[in-house]
């Protein structure tokens, strides 16, 4: 039993809240509540832009606030509030099972208070004081963006940093008491070039988590030099001629299409819905043998790595293919609770306003045998995407995937730049062609777009070649 | 806490931390929304929130900004702090200044404020439209994306010089998009969304109807053959087109260099004579109207595209000093303020002789693709370039008989597509993000799974 004596009277981080927060647990549990989970969160990030030879945006941002959610049977509600004083988050409960429509008060109380805090952020603390300053960052911004001014045709030239410090502290009726500190940094390069009626774009990013020194150690002519061959070797290239191909996918970004195509299916909130065609396919075969595939939050320093996610458990190493075969789904509480495939610490959300739900993290195909040449010299006429841009998933599951660079393969050989394509496919179709994996796993980070927001991750893969897919083009 | 009141606070806190100049914008708000699953509750979410942005002016009249949750005493003052700390990076190329228009008078559209139905209310009348939607065709096993939701939320602008003004609206959205099997066939998907000020005002019925009719007509698809055809875009397909291209009509894009348009694109021929496009904020029918921008000016209609020729860009405070101009009511706030449409309205202007008249959707014998809705446009569009290549769901019609396209992606050049418009029908269509009539084009690429 809880003690009701609380001295508090609102949530403080870095301090106790225990009392406080059992109170708060005690009270949604006492209402009817199966399960109550208070997610709190203190937030510090900050933007900065540099246009040219400017900078000409530096935006710093707070926020705290609080995400409460109530499970009853199978059903669950959820408040966020920005009000982290008793009464406010004794009020969100109140909120919350009202509209779980619950009335009955419990009989049995079945929280028997937190265990002892997992402090996940004692090596942490220092972070924010580690990270780099303003100053350092529009320094290094404005080299960069010098950096990219290589050729007159050059026409736009653009760094950004975004770095996202979150504190949070997560408790629910299970015992669960654990508090976190987060540190995401990403650096971005844009350019433009152009001439007479040719326009081409060049874009690259790069991230981090964990590492506060991280951007000082960023090799900014390298990078710039990167971004300005790409758009270069764009600038005068043809429209794709669309049709069925083969063809091979780069490392790194070019992961992006299996997180997205294959990655979001095998999430239980997918499960739930009924919008995945693997829903029954544990143990069978939905990819080629060459194919294993991994999500896991563990890699150091991966932007989408993390020590507890967002409902306090320890992320796993999922193996979710293995030569072909599916292995498992990605699970949160409610996915464990609707669907049965228990939790892989991939409960995640992109703040205190939406709940958690199963999200992917470091997500990638494992490395296999051949060198990226094989994977070219193995076709004689197809397409080489050296460089993604986004896409999209259907709610049928089709996806839809920009090349941002791309070559001709004929005989074996690299030849010509091409633009305008996309790949098209769903990944029931897709995954058995993913004949050849190559030995250059490399990773990638981006931002994920779902039903619990948007939240860091890795994408990533060697070479691969797809034996056919559509690409559109003109 | 209100608008008076955090303005005051404001103040006191600029005053002891000497900053003369500030201005900011705050938004309160109560979000009300559930999600069913097959008759059950799946989630249900309420949600305050309070956000305020802002701007400092330091000495040098270089601007800072900061935006924050917290509204406490502390949370102000530190807000304030940082944002001054901020203004010694602010951009030393470009100034930025209070709107001119931050005190001229503004329109507030008389619309009925409603109260909250509550989550109860929202999740039985979810419930039913699942209901109704599952049971309308045997082929509909579940309603995966669905969502009723209802917004209250007040909306701030002030400055130290003495600029007021705030709103408050509510509003309702409801989304249902179905997912349709047959036997030995692909599963398919459609749907609709309709908006209101409040549920009460949402024709729910029409919601069901649609999202049932677009959901089963696509049941029988076939595969389209990869080539260029003769195109008509929806109303829907047409705005989202102008939408995703409307960097065009952008002064904040034209100075960023992202834009197809320069400064002196005014009076350029830029599509057929026959169109006119506005940007409407005020328009009655937009639900989201709202009565000034990021920089308190009020929103006003303008003409963006008169007989196919540019007429006006859109315009924050800075970028309207450049172009020696005032601003037209469409920045957001920021250290960097970004500039954006309100509400687009499309129409056939009076030059319109040399269109083909006989190109009607609903009776035109020949082959052409309708393209009912476009998809993945942050994916591809490339606004820079001014090229496209997007997903999308239409059919294909053949000698007056349509068929659903199982999968097929579009591909142009919106220069091309605007001098290539050859009709533009006579009715006009609402839709969620602005007023169209359907446009046909001359040709554009196909890519079809043959």
């Amino acid at each position: 039993m809880v003690s009701a004596s609380i001295k508090s009277s609102e949530i403080r981080f870095g301090e106790c809240n225990k009392k406080l927060l059992e109170e708060v647990i005690f009270y949604g549990i006492s209402l009817g509540a199966d399960f109550v989970e208070l997610f709190i969160e203190n937030s510090d990030n900050s933007n900065v832009l540099a246009e040219e030879d400017f900078i000409t945006n530096v935006s710093p941002s707070f926020s705290k606030g609080a995400g409460i959610r109530i499970f009853k049977d199978k059903r669950d509600g959820f408040v966020s509030t920005n009000d982290l004083s008793k009464h406010g988050l004794m009020r969100s409960i109140s909120q919350a099972i009202e509209m779980l429509d619950i009335s009955k008060k419990t009989d049995k109380l079945i929280f028997n208070g937190l265990e002892k805090l997992k402090d996940y952020s004692k090596s942490k603390i220092d972070w924010l004081n580690e990270v780099p300053t303003i100053n350092e960052v529009s320094e290094k911004l404005l080299l960069s963006t010098k950096s990219l001014k290589k050729d007159k045709k050059v026409v736009v030239r653009k760094g950004s940093y975004s770095r996202n410090w979150q504190e949070v502290i997560i408790a629910s009726s299970d015992g669960t008491y654990a508090t976190d500190i987060r540190l995401h940094q990403t650096v971005g390069l844009n350019i433009i070039a152009n001439d007479a009626q040719y326009r081409s774009n060049g874009s690259r990013r790069y991230g981090s988590h964990g590492i506060p020194n991280e951007f000082r150690l960023w090799d900014h002519e390298k990078a710039s030099n990167e971004v300005y061959e790409s758009s270069m070797n764009m600038l005068y290239a043809d429209y794709v001629q669309a049709g069925q191909m083969p063809v091979v996918l780069a490392n790194k970004f070019g992961g992006v299409i299996f997180h997205e195509a294959c990655g979001h299916l095998l999430e239980t909130t997918q499960i739930e819905r009924g919008t995945t065609p693997f829903s029954d396919k544990l143990n069978k075969k939905i990819a080629h043998e060459s194919v294993t595939a991994i999500d896991e939050g563990l890699s150091e320093g991966a932007f989408g790595s993390l020590s507890i996610d967002d409902e306090g458990m320890e992320p796993e190493k999922s193996i979710l293919i293995k030569d072909g075969i599916l292995k498992k789904f990605l699970s949160d509480r409610a996915g464990e609770l609707r669907t049965g495939h228990k939790r892989t610490g991939s409960g995640r959300r992109q703040n205190y306003s939406f709940a958690a739900a199963s999200r992917m993290r470091n997500t990638y195909i494992a490395k296999g045998e051949f060198t990226k040449e094989e994977l070219i010299n193995s076709i004689s006429e197809g397409l080489y995407c050296k460089s993604m841009g986004g896409g999209s998933v259907g709610a049928t599951g089709q996806f839809n995937f920009a090349v941002e660079e791309g070559y001709l393969i004929k005989n074996g050989k690299l030849t010509k730049p091409v633009k305008g394509a996309t790949l098209i496919g769903d990944a029931k179709e897709v995954m058995p062609k993913i004949s050849m994996c190559g030995n250059d796993l490399e990773l990638a980070p981006g931002f994920c777009g779902s039903v619990s927001g948007s939240v860091n991750v890795t994408v990533g893969q060697p070479h691969i070649k797809v034996d056919s897919i559509t690409v559109g083009g003109r | 806490m209100n608008p008076t009141e955090i303005t005051s606070q404001i103040s006191n806190a600029a005053n002891m931390l000497n900053i003369d100049k500030w201005d900011y914008g705050a938004s309160f708000s109560n979000d009300y929304s559930v999600q069913v699953d097959r008759g059950a509750a799946k989630q249900l979410k309420a949600s305050q929130k309070q956000v305020i942005t802002l701007r400092v002016w330091n000495k040098d009249n270089l601007v800072g900004i900061t935006t924050t949750s917290d509204l406490s005493e502390t949370g102000i003052k530190k807000a304030l702090r940082q944002a001054n700390i901020a203004s010694e990076f602010g951009n030393k190329n470009e100034f930025t200044d209070f709107s001119p228009l931050a005190k001229d008078p503004i329109q507030i559209k008389e619309v009925d404020k409603k109260n909250p139905l509550g989550i109860k209310k929202l999740l039985k009348i979810l419930r039913e439209a699942e209901s109704k939607l599952i049971d309308s065709h045997e082929a509909i096993k579940s309603i995966p994306y669905n969502g009723l939701s209802e917004s209250f939320y007040e909306r701030i602008y002030a400055n130290s010089d003495g600029a007021f003004r705030n709103y408050s609206k509510s509003q309702a959205a409801i989304y249902l998009y179905a997912r349709a099997e047959e036997k030995d066939k692909k599963p398919r998907s459609s749907g609709s969304v309709k908006l209101g000020y409040g549920v009460e005002d949402i024709d729910i019925e029409s919601c069901i109807k649609e999202a049932a009719k677009k959901t089963i007509a696509h049941l029988d698809y076939s595969s389209i053959k990869t080539d260029k055809y003769l195109i008509c875009l929806s109303p829907e397909a047409f705005l989202t087109m102008m939408n995703a291209f409307s960097s065009i009509f952008n002064a904040r894009s034209i100075i960023d260099g992202v834009s197809l348009s320069n400064k002196n694109s005014i009076g350029e021929l830029i599509s057929i004579p026959a169109l006119n496009i506005y940007d409407d904020g005020l328009n009655d029918k937009n639900i989201s109207s709202a009565p000034f921008d990021g920089e308190g000016t009020p929103t006003k209609k303008i003409s963006l595209i008169n007989k196919g020729k540019l007429e006006n860009f859109i315009h924050s405070e800075s970028t309207a000093k450049i172009f020696n101009t005032i601003p037209t009511g469409h920045a957001g706030l920021g250290s960097k303020v970004s500039v954006s449409p309100d509400w687009l309205v499309i129409e056939k202007s009076n030059e319109c002789s040399d269109l083909n008249t006989s190109l009607v959707h609903t009776n035109y014998q020949g082959d052409f693709v309708y393209i009912e809705e476009l998809n993945a446009i942050h994916a591809g569009v490339r606004a820079s370039q001014g090229s496209f290549s997007l997903p999308f769901e239409g059919w294909l019609y053949r000698n007056g008989e349509k068929r659903s396209i199982e999968s097929a992606t579009v591909a142009g050049d919106i220069k091309y597509l605007l001098k290539n418009i050859i009709n533009i029908e006579n009715e006009k269509e609402l839709t969620t993000s602005g007023i169209s009539p359907h446009v046909w084009i001359n040709e554009l690429s196909i890519t079809g799974d043959e």
